[in-house]
This record gives structure tokens, sequence and C-alpha cells, in this order.
């Protein structure tokens, strides 16, 4: 007699039921809904219904509205529907809410409210951008050792030492020349204290007494953390701004960032915002138009001063000092001026920005400030050889010259743009923060929606055709425990779909070839068994010992085989990215999933049908 | 129904130098091939650009050369991919950052006919493509070193030893003959090779588990006998389950379009060769490499079993 206790039918039973229960929700399909989410801030229940009866009031029907954690979604019948109602949305709210397409699950609210959700598709399949990022951390250590030399000129004259000049050199150090080594002696000592991640150190360098400086390793640390951490934020900020459905963005190694932008098609204008270091300076003006043509043609700069060009022609010294950054602004807005009608950008500074803006402005009224743009932009260009050579420039630009008429507080415009487009795109990165680091795109995999549709097609055919060729052949070679081999195989691709769908871990293609493989390899399980149910048969044995029998000393070997797989998938998960990855995963669940459902599901299932029949002839396999 | 007689006695060991002789001249094969053709590697590993385009209604392949070169493109390659209304456009890796130039064939092309979308862009840059291929190696290597330690400790040495030259044997053959056919080898094709590690050891241990226990039970009979008996007894299943799973490879090599073809050909190889290797390279090996009874006996049966000799003179 073959009877599971009733404890292992138990968990049979709750595994199959939970399982099913997971894996539902991928059966209902998706359907076409606005994302709605506030830009700093949780979206609220006002915008929604305001979001709502501008549908009514335009006549577009939706089928639901939901506030979810952090965002609004609507949903919609058609995408005809959902691509009208972006407009209406967007005209509605205004700007400060990010209207984003998307497509949500259409699994009933029961389903989801219970945590079930369908599985997470990976960009191969429901198309989209990936986006690696490297983050030149060499200059973001520059820029680090540019805000200590600012500091120490500062302090050194606080402190009345004389020095000729303070730069940062191409070897990441900062050098100081003195007039003589006394001052440079009391220079170490007065700021040695004060910079606790830097190196001091005296040299002669060409006779003159230097001042160096380098940074230590722990600085150097905490400065590529900072840099790291702020670039996700910029990326996140600038994300949200494009307005896009469930982005990933995620740190890589200690240096790369990746960016994951489901549904995107304009990946150039997606790559424009997104490695756009554009930022703004202010500046006082230094001299007069006659000091600026001297200074451009004979070379000779004022110590306190810099070179710039003017956009609109022209060369312009500013001061050294820099009045505010683009870090201080919190808000910026695009629009026009109301005098001349040209483009603008309206910009409100932070406290600690407006009370400097205010102090110096104050100071200078009739005096000129500048506005500095500052972008990284890489240039493309022919060589003889007709290869293509990129160049990483850095463009400063002074876009605008103006008068300073007033005390200049927390809020005021710029002018001096090409278009008002340049203007969009400037006031969009002026309020997502700039990066701390300029970063390069070193890898880029874009699958546009067409591909990605075609690409599940393709996998759930080959699914099908694998899963019925198996069935097919099982069930012709083993008969009636054929017949529960291929039940265990369906019970299996439902725990992994349902696996899959708990862990919300994303489904690639090759994710989809992972499963298909699993079917070929599942069964391999039964096939032990049962061809040691036949031997064991063929050696004399009763049916009921022959099945006992089957089952228990199949087992150790299966066990030794799926671990070995196992170690291989583990490996792959490992090492693997991306889609490989994905592939890893599903391999792995199914292998978990192949040892429960074809040792004691089909245990089970064996026992159901033979096990009560006392006087068992013989077995059908 | 039997796909394998079940009373077979096949002398599978007193064959195995010809067996022997067949994995030599495919591994002489794969290793020349390697050696003067190399890998076919693809974008994923030497970086690059890659971008596909839909042009419904059918591509004219010579116009989109005639416009890749007319704007400055002359190092890429365009090809049609699968059928005639998809173009792959490939360019080849060089130093710099090349992530702008993607858009650049985008554009150019998209300017030229309307209707042309995008399927599909893939920028590598170099560094990475070298770090993906280090990993690749690294990941082949600890699941080379995991599978020896975990059948050394299971079962024995000079089996564990068997176990990984067998996998060593499939996996330079199957990339012998990557390399022969000219297969793109990118990071799905890794993968098959990584999973078809991890199938070919399984085939061996199944034959393996019966090795150890027919050496308990079959007292008589000297050691290659025991073996024979062995790979005769699991040869059934290891036909059955080669076959089921060389059919879902074909299934996936027959639906799973041209993403997966270099993934599923992969298999479709890797089973073939695996069964061969699990059957005679794997079992034969440990054979020749001096694999007693003793080596698979449980301890208490090795102390009889040396109680027994001492006892006889």
């Amino acid at each position: 007699m073959n009877r599971y206790p009733l404890w292992k039918n138990l968990i049979v039973v709750v595994v199959v039921l939970v399982g099913l229960f997971y894996a539902l929700p991928n059966f209902f399909g998706e359907e076409p809904a606005l994302q709605i989410s506030k830009r700093d801030g949780t979206m609220e229940q006002a915008a929604l219904s305001e979001a709502q009866s501008a549908l009514r009031a335009a006549g577009i029907e939706y089928s639901r509205a939901d506030l979810r954690e952090d965002s609004g979604l609507i949903r919609f019948n058609s995408t005809d529907d959902q691509l009208e109602a972006v407009d209406v949305v967007r005209a509605a709210l205004g700007g400060d809410y990010p209207v984003a397409l998307n497509l949500a699950p259409a699994a009933p609210t029961w389903l989801t409210d219970l945590g079930a959700l369908p599985m997470y598709l990976g960009l191969d399949l429901r198309g989209g951008v990936h986006f690696l990022m490297q983050v030149d951390m060499g200059a973001a250590v520059n820029t680090a050792l540019d805000r200590r030399v600012d500091g120490m000129r500062a302090d050194l004259r606080g402190e009345r030492l004389r020095y000729v000049s303070a730069e940062v050199t191409d070897e990441q150090r900062i050098q100081v020349r003195f007039r003589d080594a006394e001052s440079r002696d009391q220079a170490i000592e007065k700021l040695a204290g004060d910079y606790e991640d830097l190196e001091f150190d005296s040299a002669e360098i060409d006779g003159e007494p230097y001042l160096t400086a380098t940074m230590t390793d722990k600085g150097v640390e905490t400065e590529r953390r900072a840099a790291l951490e702020q670039n996700i934020t910029t990326l996140r900020n600038r994300v949200n701004e494009l307005g896009v459905a469930e982005p990933l963005i995620q740190q890589q190694g200690d240096d790369r960032i990746v960016v994951e932008l489901p549904g995107i098609q304009d990946t150039v204008r997606a790559k424009e915002i997104l490695g756009a270091t554009a930022t703004l300076e202010f500046r006082l003006v230094h001299g007069s138009p006659a000091d600026w043509v001297d200074a451009d043609e004979s070379g000779s700069i004022p110590p306190q001063a810099r070179l710039y060009q003017r956009r609109d022609g022209g060369p312009v010294l500013l001061k050294r000092q820099v009045i505010v950054t683009g870090d201080r602004v919190t808000g910026a807005s695009s629009g026009f001026d109301q005098d001349s009608g040209s483009p603008a950008v309206f910009v409100n500074l932070d406290s600690q920005g407006a009370r400097r803006m205010a102090d110096i402005t104050g100071d200078n009224i009739g005096q000129q400030m500048g506005v500095v743009f500052i972008e990284n932009r890489i240039d493309t260009t022919v060589d003889e050889d007709g290869n293509l050579i990129e160049e990483k420039k850095l463009v400063e630009e002074v876009i605008s010259v103006a008068t300073i008429r007033d005390q200049l507080a927390n809020r005021f415009q710029i002018t001096g743009l090409d278009s008002s487009q340049e203007a969009r795109n400037l006031s969009l990165l002026l309020r997502a923060g700039a990066l701390r680091a300029p970063m390069d795109i070193v890898e880029e995999r874009t699958v546009g929606p067409s591909l990605g549709a075609e690409n599940i097609q393709a996998g759930v055919n080959a699914a099908i055709l694998g899963f019925v060729l198996v069935s097919i052949f099982m069930m012709i070679y083993y008969r009636v425990f054929g017949v529960i081999a291929v039940v265990a195989l369906v019970v299996n691709l439902v725990l992994i779909v349902a696996v899959l769908s708990m862990l919300q871990a994303t489904l690639t293609l090759p994710g989809i070839a992972g499963i298909v493989l699993t079917v070929g390899m599942a069964v391999d399980a039964n096939v032990l068994i049962f061809e040691r149910i036949r031997e064991e048969v063929r050696n004399g044995m009763t049916p009921h010992a022959a099945m006992k029998a089957g089952y228990e000393r199949a087992f150790a070997t299966i066990l030794d085989a799926n671990i070995t797989t196992l170690l291989a998938a583990l490996a792959l998960f490992a090492f693997g990215t991306g889609p490989v990855k994905g592939f890893a995963v599903t391999l792995s669940i199914g292998i978990l999933a192949s040892v429960f459902t074809a040792v004691m599901l089909s245990r089970a299932l064996a026992n159901l049908v033979y096990g009560r029949q006392a006087r068992l002839k013989g077995l059908s396999i | 129904m039997n796909v394998f007689p079940a009373d077979a006695r096949f002398d599978f060991f007193g064959k195995r130098f010809f067996a022997y002789a067949l994995s030599a001249i495919l591994l002489l094969v794969a290793a020349g091939s390697l050696a003067t053709k190399g890998l076919n590697l693809g974008l994923d590993f030497t970086g690059g650009v890659v971008v596909e385009l839909g042009y419904p209604g059918g591509a004219d392949i010579e116009a989109v050369r005639d416009t890749l070169d007319a704007q400055g493109f002359d190092q890429a390659v365009a090809q049609l991919f699968g059928s005639s209304e998809s173009v792959l456009i490939r360019l080849p890796p060089s130093g710099e950052s090349q992530s702008r130039l993607a858009d650049q064939v985008l554009i150019a092309l998209q300017s030229e006919s309307d209707d042309v979308t995008m399927r599909r862009v893939e920028y590598v840059g170099p560094a990475v493509g070298d770090e993906l291929f280090n990993a690749g190696g690294l990941a082949l290597l600890v699941v080379l070193a995991g599978i020896l330690v975990y059948v050394g400790f299971r079962f024995q040495v000079r089996l564990a030893g068997g176990a990984i030259l067998a996998l060593a044997h499939d996996l330079v053959v199957v990339l012998g003959i990557v390399s022969l056919v000219g297969l793109r080898f990118d990071l799905t094709v890794l993968a098959a090779f990584l999973a078809l590690a991890g199938y070919s050891i399984n085939d061996t241990i199944v034959v393996f588990d019966r090795i150890r226990e027919n050496f308990q039970k079959m007292r008589k009979g000297t050691e290659k006998e025991v073996m024979n008996a062995s790979v005769n007894q699991t040869m059934s299943r290891t036909v059955l389950t080669s076959g089921t799973t060389f059919l879902t490879a074909l299934a996936l090599f027959v639906f799973g379009g041209e993403a997966l073809y270099g993934f599923s050909l992969t298999l479709l190889l890797g089973i073939a060769i695996g069964t061969f290797s699990s059957i005679y390279v794997a079992s034969a090996l440990s054979l020749d490499m001096g694999l007693k009874r003793q080596d698979l006996l449980k301890i208490d049966d090795k102390e009889r079993l040396k109680q027994a000799e001492d006892g006889a003179p």
C-alpha cells in the first residue's frame, strides 16, 4: 500500500493553491493608464480628483482612478483615450505634477490588494532604454580640490599671508606658490588644521617655495561616494521631470549607475537630459570693455579675474570669486522676458544663496554681473581616415552681462538664451540639480516596443511547443505515469510563474528560455523515478513495493543531479548581468520547483491513482 | 515501451578506445579551429554599436548601405536580419565613447525614409566588454571548481576528475564547433555554456550514482563489468532525458527567433556532445584513472573487505 500521511498531502495541496493564486494575475494582461506623481512630495487625492474632473469635462472616458502610495493612477479602455488624456491632465494639473504613460496590470483589486502582482517584464520584453553610466571620479576629485583652493585663497587673505598663485595641477595636487619660505611655512601651519582631508607638504619647484596638498585616501573615498550619491539623486530628479513610469536608478559597482526607463522611445532626448551637466554660475564683471579686449589680445589676465567668451561674441573678464552656483537653485521655470519678449529662465535661490546674492549685489549696485552657462558637451568629428572622433569639451559661455540696478534676492530672471527650447532644458536641469561629476554612457541597450512584443510571442510559442512535444512523448512512453508527469510539469510551470511574480524578479527573454529549458529538464526527475520503478518490477518486486522503491531510491540521484545544476545557475546569477541574470533566476527557480513537483506532487498523484488498491496487479508505466 | 532494451549488456567499456579516438579527433578539430579561426566575439564582449531597424514593406539593403556610406559611416556593416523587413547595422568598436553614434545612424536613416522604426539599439563600451568577458570566464571557472569540490566530496576524487574532464571536453568541443561555424559568441551564448555545464554534469552524476550503488551491491565482477552494467542500466534514462531536453531546445531554436538563435543552437550541440561524454568520457576516464571498488564502498563495508583479505592468505 502506498499512502501519504495527511500532512504531506496537505503540503502538496497548499503549495499548489498558493502557486495558482500568485500566478493568477498574469492572466489578466495590462491596460493603458496614466501615472501622476507630485514633484517633491506625495500625490494627494485633490490633484487626482482635479484630473478626473478635467477628463470628464473633456469627455474622455476612464475606467478607474486610484491613489497609490506615491502616485495616482488613472486607467483607460483604449490607448487612444490614454493618449488624448495626457494633454488634458497635463494642462489641468500644471508643471508640478509629472504625468507618465504607463501600462497597469488589469488584475482585479482583490488580487492586487493581497500582493498578487503579475511578473515584472524586463526591458527586452516591454521595450525601453537601459543605460550604464560611468561617473568620472577623477573629475569629481578635481572639483573637490577646486573648492578647497577657493577656500584656501580666502583663508590666506584672511590671515594676511601673501601668495603668488594657487591652483590645482593635472596630477590632482594643489600647488600654492609663495614669495618666501617663511610665509609658506606659516601658511601650512594655519591651513593644516582646517583641511582634515588634505595632506600638506612643502616643496621647492624651480627654486620657488611652494605649498603642495593632496587629498588623503579617506578624503578621496568620501568624495567619490558623495559624487555617486549626488549623481543618483540628480538622475532621479531628472527622470521624474521626463515623466517615466517605474524607472530604475541604481548604483552598480563603485563608480557606475544603471538607469532603466521602460517605455521611453525618444532616447536622444533622454540621453541629452540625463547626461547633461549644464549649470549656471553668477560672477561679478571685472574691469571695463577696453580691459576685456586688452586681456584677450595680450593674454595677460589679471590674477583675480578669468577670461570668458560671450555667447553673442566678444571677450569678457569676470571675477574669480563666484557669487552663487547652480547648486543653490531651488526652483526654475522657463518663460519670456516681459520687456524684450526673449526667452528667459526664472530662478529661485535657497536661503543661503539668496543671502549671498543679496549681500553682493547690494554692495555692487551699478556694477555689472555675468551669468556663466557651463556645459560638458561631447563633440563628434570625422578625421581624414573616416574615423569618428569624440571629444569631451567643457563649454563655458557667458550668456548675459547685465547691470545690477537693484539688490537681488531669492527670485530673479536670466535672459540671453538662444531659444525657448534651451530655456526649457536649462530650467529643467536647474530644477533637478547639478551632477557632481560628469558621466559617460558606457553601455546602452534600447528595445523598441514592437520587438519587445515579438520577443514575448517568440518565447511563449517556444514554451508551448516544447511543452506539447514533451507531454506527448511522456504520455505515450509512460501511459498513466506519463499523465502524472505531465500534471507535475504543469504545476511546475505554475510554480515558476508564481515565484517570479512573488519575488517581482525581472523576466527577460533568456529568462523565458530558461523556463522552456526547465520543461525539458524537469521531467528528468520523473524519468529517473519511472525507470527505477520499471527496473524494480522487472527484478520481481510487487507493484506497490516497486513504486515505493522507485520513488525512494531515485531521490538521492535526483538531489545530486540537481544540486550541481543549481551550482551552475548560481554562478550565472553571481556573474551575469541583465538578461543573463534573468535566465539564471528562472533556471534556479525551475530546478527547485521541479524537485518538489517531480518527487512530492507526482508521488501524491501516483498514490491517489494506485495507492488504495490492495491487490494491485500491475502499473501502467 | 522501451527505447533501450532493458536486458541489454552492451560492452561500452571494451570499446572505449574507439570513443577515446573520436573524442581526440573532436578535441583536435576544436582546438585547431579555436587556435586558427578563434571565436566570433559579439558586441557584448568587443564593444561597439548595433542598430536594428524595422522597414515595414521590405528594406532595400543596397540603398541603406549607400546612405550609410554617404553619411560617413563607412565602417558600418548592414545586413538583413531574420526577414526582409529588418536590417541590422554593426559599427566596430573604437577607442572612445560611441554612445552618440547609434543616434546619428538612426537619424541618418530615418531622414531617408519616414516609416523606418527603431527596433533595437545596443552600445557597449570597450571597457565594459572586457569586463563582461572576464566575468564570464570567471563564472565558468567557479562553476568547474564548485562541481569538482561537490563531486569529490559526494563521490570520490577519481570520479570527480573524470566528471571535470568530461565537462571540459564538452565545453571545448562545443566551443570549437561554435568557432568552426562562426556563430556569434555573445552573452546569451555564454549563458548557454554555463547551463550546459550544469546539464552535462547532471547527466554524468546519474551514471556515477548507479556505479556507486552497483559497487556496493554487486560483490562479484571486475570494476569494468560493474561499470558496464551501470551504464547499461541508466542508458534509457540518459537517452530519454537527453531526448526531452533536446526537444525543448529545438522548440527554442524553431520559435525563439534571432535573439535566441545562438543560445538554442549551442544547447542543441551541447546536449548531443554531453550525452556522448557522460557515457564514454566520464566513466571510462575514471576507470582508466584507476578507480577501484574500495573507493566507493561504505566505511563498514571497506573494513569487512579488509578483514576478508587479511583472513585469506
